[in-house]
């Protein structure tokens, strides 16, 4: 089996890491709930905000998904706040109603935002109490997505997390794959394992509430997200043991991600070259393509999804890049240090952000690709620096073999475009 | 607490940043937490702006709340200052912040700031985007307007476009060229452009164009009894409020002009042979007040349609559109609940909407054309080329806008006259739109219609003859036939009832 080589000149994973604190120019963690609700297609997701709340996920979610979404706001008004109407009250009478239009609606997740977690509505009562009246057809959960507490994909950590304590209890050795993927991904994954011949494979999030889903000691997980802190420690807590290996992005680290799990259920080599080699075939192809115009370029990360490092990752292993600085949200080194061991040595780590600060190292070290958020791109778009805008990376299938090159492609796009724009008159 | 899915306004503080982000010289310090930058976006991707909003967000986390939110306020508001170096701050609160109550305004006294720093109340948890952006502005005219000298010449101020305004862009570029034609100089355009101390020489106009009253009229009020400036309370949207401003104009400055109508084309458009096909099309009005209000006229008046419903999302305008829409002999729909306004929409069936993005979406669902009058605003709403819906240009962009969704003239006999072919049969759709022209699935009707409205039975060989009816009249048709039936007392449609209800109701 091809084990990655780890770099020459070292990783990164010991070297000094630039921590932040300012302006953090990133989303809430409720914008997960835009990808959370497609994926999971039994779930409502109810905030419990302000008109703020519902003005973000529908900001977030660019272009408005009209067929009645699963989520909703609950906004709090003067009388909520002011304590003249019990919040409870109001919010069991709101979820009634909800549930009485919907009853295709088999899980309902409280999420908290910012006012709610300030004027401290009890959200874990409240989920509780209303399991309770809604049992056993409705599952209510709770879970914060408040910008307070969380940073825009730990949203989703945060819902995963709590529906670790409410999957059933295994004695079985099971692999769980955990982490929201594209469903056609996902199929891809599941179809790779099984033809090694891995198995049960159980998936956290479900896309329908089951009973398959259980955690117990003998349960191995693996995860697919590099933002899944603290579900990774839920699940440690219930038993389960980490796989810790790369994400799966790239030739390299689908590769070492399943071998990581081969290893784990005794798979052989042979095996395991006779299920991947076509598929790698394709994603080195597909990547040496679409890597043509990054080649020999520099990559400047700004903090936004935790994917930042396993992308780094790929983008200076597989596509011939330099990265000049990698900026993440937050480093687990539990999670995210694989990827560390495995990126070259040289880029500036830092976790958090001072925006301004940042900026002005992007605009003195002129990166040919600046990977930022949505907020940034067009600024830096109109000082000449060509940009990735980072939620794409969420929203667009990019993991394991069959995405390598569209992933890849995300990357070279700007610089492609850039290139084709003539608007100069002819000579 | 009230379920909410889309929402027609943002909260108060987005509004206080479409001030800023329109000026220039200003800077926003917001307290809010993190996740709150969302709103950066909205100007760079929606309005594409090369800009960042000029916005210092504290962007507090949970750890911050044990310790001293205060101080990290201050030291936000110290960066910013040195940093950008504004003319003057605007500080506030986002909704969360509000509740924690560390007075923004009053920390902000404290700093000895040696330029003027604006507080701002916007209570988030009542009000809304356009009353941020109203009271935003009105603070700010309100703390550096200097009284003054007026102009020798006769000029004004153009007080209301924001970013993120509809067209407010083009809306300002042609306004400011009628005025021209008037020999009337612009003295402020305001916010749009404005610095702080442009915003100080306001009072030096002789009277002020209220373009935007939703963003401009409490300044516009304040300028008119402290400075002693008339405004102008009609907004130049359509041939006939076009006409109406310019004389409201001469009456204010006494001057008589003669405005060149020569690039004015809307009415022989609206008159030539073409346009026939427009007359009495059901129209539904839905957005802000002042747009509604002047497509309510566009439409009545100038494009010869029939309004059958209107109303407005932002309920400061809620007095002016209901006495409106009982001029016009129909309810006025006061609400920011889309769920209502497509239940209202459904249930009026109308051939078109003009409304906002969210009608556009409710449109789509429902199978009914829209155009799109006014915000909140999509990225589309922004066109590069020039597209005012102010004065005689903008009444003619605005005719195209409203002929666009829908099928033309000639194409609609055609649809009627051979709507039996497999090629050009209803569900192919408008020509001009793209898309693929999708084969006729031939249906059949063996079921008995379900009952409609009140216990009208449709009999299948009337359900197959209404299903020939293109679509866009199909709504109409089995509405007035169904009225027709409960008129005359029927509990069966047949083919007769059909025919007999067209015979009925033809004009």
């Amino acid at each position: 089996m091809n084990v990655p080589l780890t770099p020459a000149n070292g990783g990164c994973r010991t070297a000094p890491i630039l921590k932040e604190r300012g302006q953090r120019e990133v989303f809430c963690g409720l914008t997960g709930i835009i990808w959370l609700h497609r994926k999971m297609q039994d779930a409502f997701f109810l905030v419990v905000g302000s008109r703020t709340c519902a003005h973000l996920l529908q900001s977030a979610a660019g272009v408005m998904i009209f067929a009645e979404p699963r989520f909703g706001t609950a906004i709090l008004e003067e009388q909520d706040l002011a304590g003249m109407a019990d919040a409870h009250k109001e919010l069991d009478r709101e979820v009634a109603r909800l549930l009485a239009r919907r009853p295709d609606i088999r899980q309902l997740f409280l999420v908290g935002s910012c006012p709610s977690e300030v004027i401290k509505i009890d959200l874990a009562r409240a989920a509780e109490r209303l399991s309770q009246v809604h049992a056993p057809h409705v599952r209510v959960l709770n879970y914060s997505g408040s910008g307070i507490e969380t940073t825009f994909t730990e949203g989703e950590d945060a819902c995963l997390a709590s529906m670790v304590p409410v999957l059933k209890d295994t004695k079985a050795r099971e692999l769980l794959v955990v982490g929201a993927l594209p469903d056609v991904v996902e199929d891809q994954m599941v179809s790779l394992l099984t033809d090694m011949g891995i198995g049960p494979i159980r998936l956290l999030p479900a896309r329908r509430i089951d009973d398959t889903t259980a955690v117990g000691e003998n349960t191995v997980f693996a995860l697919t997200q590099p933002f899944l802190g603290d579900t990774h420690a839920a699940l440690e807590r219930r038993g389960a043991r980490h796989l810790a290996a790369p994400f799966p992005f790239g030739d390299e680290g689908t590769t070492a991600w399943l071998r990581t799990i081969a290893t784990e259920f005794g798979v052989s080599a042979e095996t395991f070259e006779a299920v991947t080699a076509a598929p790698r075939a394709r994603a080195r192809k597909a990547i040496a393509q679409a890597a043509e115009a990054l080649r020999g370029k520099s990559v400047f990360f700004f903090p936004d999804s935790q994917l930042e490092i396993p992308l780094a990752r790929f983008l200076t292993r597989e596509c011939g890049m330099t990265a000049i600085e990698v900026g993440s949200p937050y480093i687990h080194d539990a999670l995210h240090g694989p990827d560390l061991d495995l990126l070259p040595a040289g880029p500036q780590i830092s976790e958090g952000q001072d925006v301004d600060k940042q900026l002005a190292r992007a605009r003195a070290a002129r990166p040919d690709l600046t990977v930022c958020g949505l907020g940034l791109a067009n600024p830096l778009e109109a000082e000449g620096l060509s940009t990735k805008w980072a939620i794409e990376l969420v929203f667009t299938p990019v993991h394991f073999y069959e995405q390598a090159g569209d992933l890849a492609g995300l990357f070279s796009r700007p610089l492609r475009r850039k290139a084709v724009l003539q608007m100069e008159a002819a000579e | 607490m009230k379920l909410t899915v889309w929402t027609y306004e943002g909260p108060p503080h987005v509004g206080a940043m479409r001030v800023a982000t329109a000026m220039k010289g200003l800077h926003y310090v917001l307290h809010a937490p993190q996740g709150d930058t969302y709103a950066d976006l909205l100007f760079t991707m929606i309005e594409r702006r090369n800009h960042r909003p000029p916005v210092s967000y504290t962007t507090f986390q949970a750890r911050d709340l044990g310790a001293d939110t205060a101080t990290l306020f201050k030291a936000s508001c110290q960066d910013a200052v040195d940093r950008f170096q504004p003319e003057a701050i605007i500080v506030g609160a986002s909704c969360t912040a509000e509740l924690i109550q560390d007075d923004p305004a009053g920390l902000a006294e404290t700093m000895g700031l040696s330029i003027p720093v604006i507080p701002l109340e916007l209570p988030s948890y009542s009000r809304k985007e356009n009353f941020g952006a109203d009271e935003t502005f009105y603070q700010i005219v309100k703390t550096l307007a200097q009284p003054q000298e007026r102009t020798a010449r006769v000029t004004c101020n153009i007080l209301g476009p924001t970013a993120l305004g509809f067209r407010a862009r083009d809306d300002v570029e042609e306004l400011t060229g009628l005025l021209s034609e008037m020999g009337i100089n612009v003295n402020v355009v305001a916010p749009l452009n404005a610095t702080p101390s442009d915003i100080a020489r306001l009072p030096a106009a002789h009277f002020n164009v209220l373009l935007s009253p939703e963003t401009g009229e409490a300044a516009a009020r304040f300028l008119e009894k402290n400075h002693n400036q008339p405004f102008t309370k009609v907004v130049p949207i359509g041939v006939g409020a076009t006409r109406d401003f310019i004389k409201e104009v001469v009456a204010i400055t006494g001057k008589s002009v003669a405005v060149d109508e020569s690039r004015l084309r809307m009415p022989w458009w609206s008159r030539s042979v073409d346009s026939t096909y427009l007359t009495g099309k059901r129209v539904f009005i839905f957005g802000d007040g002042t747009h509604v209000a002047a497509h309510a006229r566009i439409a009545r008046d100038e494009m010869g349609f029939e309004v059958v419903g209107m109303g407005c999302y932002n309920r400061e305008m809620a007095r002016p559109i209901r006495a409106l829409a009982k001029e016009y002999g129909v309810d006025a729909l006061i609400t920011d609940d889309y769920l209502e306004v497509e239940a209202a929409i459904e249930a009026l069936s109308p051939e078109m909407i003009l409304g906002t993005q969210m009608e556009r979406h409710i449109g789509k669902r429902l199978g009914i054309p829209c155009a799109v009058i006014s915000a909140p605003v999509h990225v589309q709403d922004f066109p590069a080329r020039y597209s005012p819906q102010v004065g005689f240009e903008g009444a003619n962009v605005i005719f195209d806008t409203l002929i666009h969704p829908l099928v033309m003239g000639l194409e609609e006999h055609l649809l009627t006259m051979f709507r039996d072919d497999f090629e050009f049969h209803d569900d192919a759709g408008a020509s001009h739109h793209g898309g693929k022209a999708k084969a006729k699935v031939e249906e059949t009707v063996d079921v008995p219609a379900e009952p409609q409205g009140d216990n009208v039975i449709w009999l299948s060989d009337a359900e197959r003859e209404l299903k020939k009816i293109p679509f866009f009249v199909r709504g109409k048709a089995r509405r007035n036939t169904e009225t027709f039936a409960l008129e005359k007392g029927l509990h069966e449609i047949s083919l007769d009832t059909l025919y007999e209800a067209k015979a009925h109701y033809a004009r």
